[in-house]
């Protein structure tokens, strides 16, 4: 089992969609089976179609804004006194997250299969923000299914979908987060599949959803890689790239064109969330060593009990608090191409501190997890170090929850 | 040898009639009350499905959720699905029984394992709901080699080529989705359009008996006696939320509603 060279990793999957034989695959309803074979073939066609892909291009650039920003955290880097420090700031993209990219190749694909509804399920809110706005420029119909939980947390992005016209569904069951809104999702997916069009909102799912978000986030690593080349002249020699991991796709996007790198030279390195410091509840599935489940479709390393059901999780953020993760990181993690370690949500908050005290950027509490392991590696490694955080989310979202932590929310 | 399965149909086919199927969840609201509930209601059905809960289901309408999530939340374990069609199976008026589930359940217990044990309790048939064809092909393999009916589900969506394979494999029972839907949801295409539909898929091979099962309660259940088996699940489950409700027995209360879901099919 290792990664292939020169093959996007996404389309690394044996016929069944499985990664490494045993990672994903299609454990879906037998009514599911047809419209995922249908909208698996019209993947494959659009993805090939050079108008379908300058559609895309154009939308990137004058809808989301291409290139985020990369620049370096000079003061951060001379505070912790050791790597340089960069940041790639993917909350610059239209809607403040890369949950956009996804969206826009859903909400493209829907309308190629003449349907005029699209759902999704959403944990932070982001993702149903952003389908809510490709919705709106699209003319789709738009349900978002999200937890009651997560209603209540990042109300900023609730009051963002209501005003682009879709509708949020709240789930009640389980947990009432991200876990239970892709459940209901699905079930709704089940009953309308002839009418509606899914997008899932993360690297995870049946397979086809995690090809579409790989396909999509994918975009990051390439304005990187060009960023990387105007402001070293080449690929820097040491390189860490800091993503954090709950599905995993902006960690995917962020990462997908350094695969075929020596590990050595370019380090990958996936942030989970650990939860409160004393509870025993997280979001970690990579680094606490889970056994594989089958959830939500697709089999993964999963949070779950000895009897098998889906465990609760706890994260200070939404877009963590995912009890399982994606079949493309379950893979790395076994070929060991990437390294998947945890913040807890202390560490998190004080790196969000840390970080917006010196420098003037804001990242969401998602990305917060990314830089306090930044924050925790940096000072031992020398200036001759690159390490790169994808900066994922915009804090805007969690005012409530930074204002009830912290005192204050300073924009 | 034939499985008691196709025992079951032939014995409602001499007596022209569709074989009645019950779905109940293992542990709802109790385990000694789904145990009681399912001795109870075996006076009328002919054969009991019996979902062992899993907590991330994708196809359960809200009833058999409410159901599963009552189980759970009474501490229910998968060793008491065993425990419970075990004692089921040592009962006066024992059906063969189906277990219906989610493959996180299987696949996390062991495939093996789960079928060994499966056996041993007495289960005579399994359906899988996220494990369609042809994933599980080896697991199916699995449970014939152990004298186990692994039940294939068909819906509105499946093709013509894809049935036709899908029944090529089957075993001696498949399942017909009404429509498209979750478990419990209204239906909402007429019984004669579900009928031609499942007369269409019948016709591919007759020899092998074919239910219906979504959207099936005492008030559609008359329009579909033609059929080779009916199952009504969320209307039950649903029967068991509102004697609860009422702090009514949810044994007598089941045992009414199958026995008038039984009248109106003879």
């Amino acid at each position: 089992m290792k990664v292939k060279k020169g093959i996007p990793l996404i389309d690394q999957h044996d016929k069944n969609g499985f990664y490494g034989g045993k990672f994903g695959g299609n454990y879906v309803a037998e009514t599911l089976k047809k419209p995922i074979d249908d909208l698996s073939k019209l993947f494959d066609k659009c993805r090939k179609d050079k108008k379908f892909l300058k559609e895309r291009d154009d939308l990137y650039e004058n809808y989301v804004g291409s290139p985020t920003r990369f620049f370096k955290l000079q003061n951060l880097t001379d505070h912790l006194g050791g790597a340089q420090i960069y940041a790639k700031m993917v909350s610059d993209a239209n809607g403040g997250a890369h949950k956009i990219y996804n969206a826009i190749t859903h909400a493209m694909l829907c309308k190629k299969a003449k349907k005029k509804y699209i759902c999704t399920d959403t944990g932070a809110g982001y993702n149903g923000k952003m389908f809510s706005m490709v919705a709106k420029k699209f003319g789709l119909g738009c349900k978002v299914f999200m937890g009651t939980r997560d209603i209540e947390r990042q109300k900023p992005n609730c009051d963002a979908i209501r005003k682009n016209g879709a509708e949020i569904v709240p789930v009640t069951s389980g947990s009432r987060t991200l876990v239970d809104a892709v459940s209901e999702c699905i079930r709704y997916w089940v009953s309308n599949c002839d009418k509606v069009h899914m997008g899932i909102g993360s690297l995870v799912g049946p397979n086809i959803f995690v090809k579409i978000c790989g396909w999509s986030t994918a975009q990051i690593s390439r304005e990187l890689k060009v960023q990387l080349e105007d402001e070293f002249g080449e690929i820097p020699n040491k390189l860490k790239l800091i993503n954090c991991v709950g599905g995993g796709s902006s960690a995917y996007g962020f990462w997908s064109e350094f695969f075929d790198y020596n590990k050595k030279h370019i380090e990958l390195i996936g942030v989970e969330a650990g939860g409160p410091k004393n509870s025993k509840l997280h979001a970690a599935p990579l680094s606490k060593n889970s056994k594989i489940g089958i959830l939500h479709g697709a089999a993964a390393y999963c949070v779950q009990d000895n009897d098998g059901q889906i465990s609760e999780t706890e994260s200070c953020s939404s877009g963590l608090d995912y009890p399982s993760c994606s079949p493309i990181h379950c893979f790395l993690k076994d070929v060991g191409r990437a390294r998947y370690t945890v913040a807890t949500d202390e560490e998190a908050f004080s790196a969000y501190k840390l970080v917006t005290e010196l420098e003037e950027i804001s990242p969401s509490l998602e990305p917060a997890h990314s830089f306090a392991e930044a924050i925790k590696i940096a000072p031992k490694l020398d200036e001759s170090n690159i390490i790169v955080v994808n900066s994922c989310g915009d804090s805007l979202k969690d005012r409530d929850i930074i204002k009830k932590r912290l005192g204050n929310y300073i924009r | 040898m034939k499985s008691q399965i196709s025992l079951a149909f032939e014995k409602c086919k001499r007596e022209n009639r569709p074989a009645l199927l019950t779905y109940t969840v293992a542990g709802d609201n109790s385990k000694k009350k789904s145990l009681e509930i399912l001795k109870s209601i075996s006076q009328y059905a002919d054969i009991v499905e019996i979902g062992f809960p899993f907590n991330a289901p994708t196809a359960d309408g809200p009833q058999i959720q409410n159901s599963t999530y009552r189980a759970l939340k009474n501490g229910f374990k998968l060793k008491d699905a065993f425990q419970i069609v075990k004692n089921y199976k040592k009962s006066r008026n024992a059906k063969p029984c189906i277990l219906m589930g989610y493959y996180q359940m299987v696949y996390s217990y062991g495939e093996n394992k789960f079928v060994k044990k499966c056996k041993q309790a007495g289960v005579n048939g399994l359906i899988i709901v996220d494990l369609p064809w042809p994933d599980n092909k080896k697991f199916a393999k699995l449970c014939r080699k152990n004298s186990i009916t692994f039940v294939q589900l068909i819906s509105p969506t499946t093709s013509k080529e894809r049935m036709k394979k899908i029944i090529r494999d089957s075993h001696d029972l498949n399942y017909l989705i009404s429509m498209l839907s979750t478990t419990g949801g209204k239906l909402k295409v007429s019984p004669k359009r579900i009928l031609k539909n499942y007369f269409k898929i019948k016709r591919i091979n007759k020899s092998k008996n074919m239910v219906i099962g979504f959207g099936i309660t005492n008030k559609t259940i008359g329009s579909f006696k033609k059929a080779d088996g009916l199952v009504v699940g969320s209307a039950l489950c649903k029967g068991i939320s509102d004697s609860i409700k009422n702090r009514q027995n949810p044994v007598i209360k089941l045992n009414k509603m199958v026995k008038v879901l039984k009248n109106k099919i003879i």
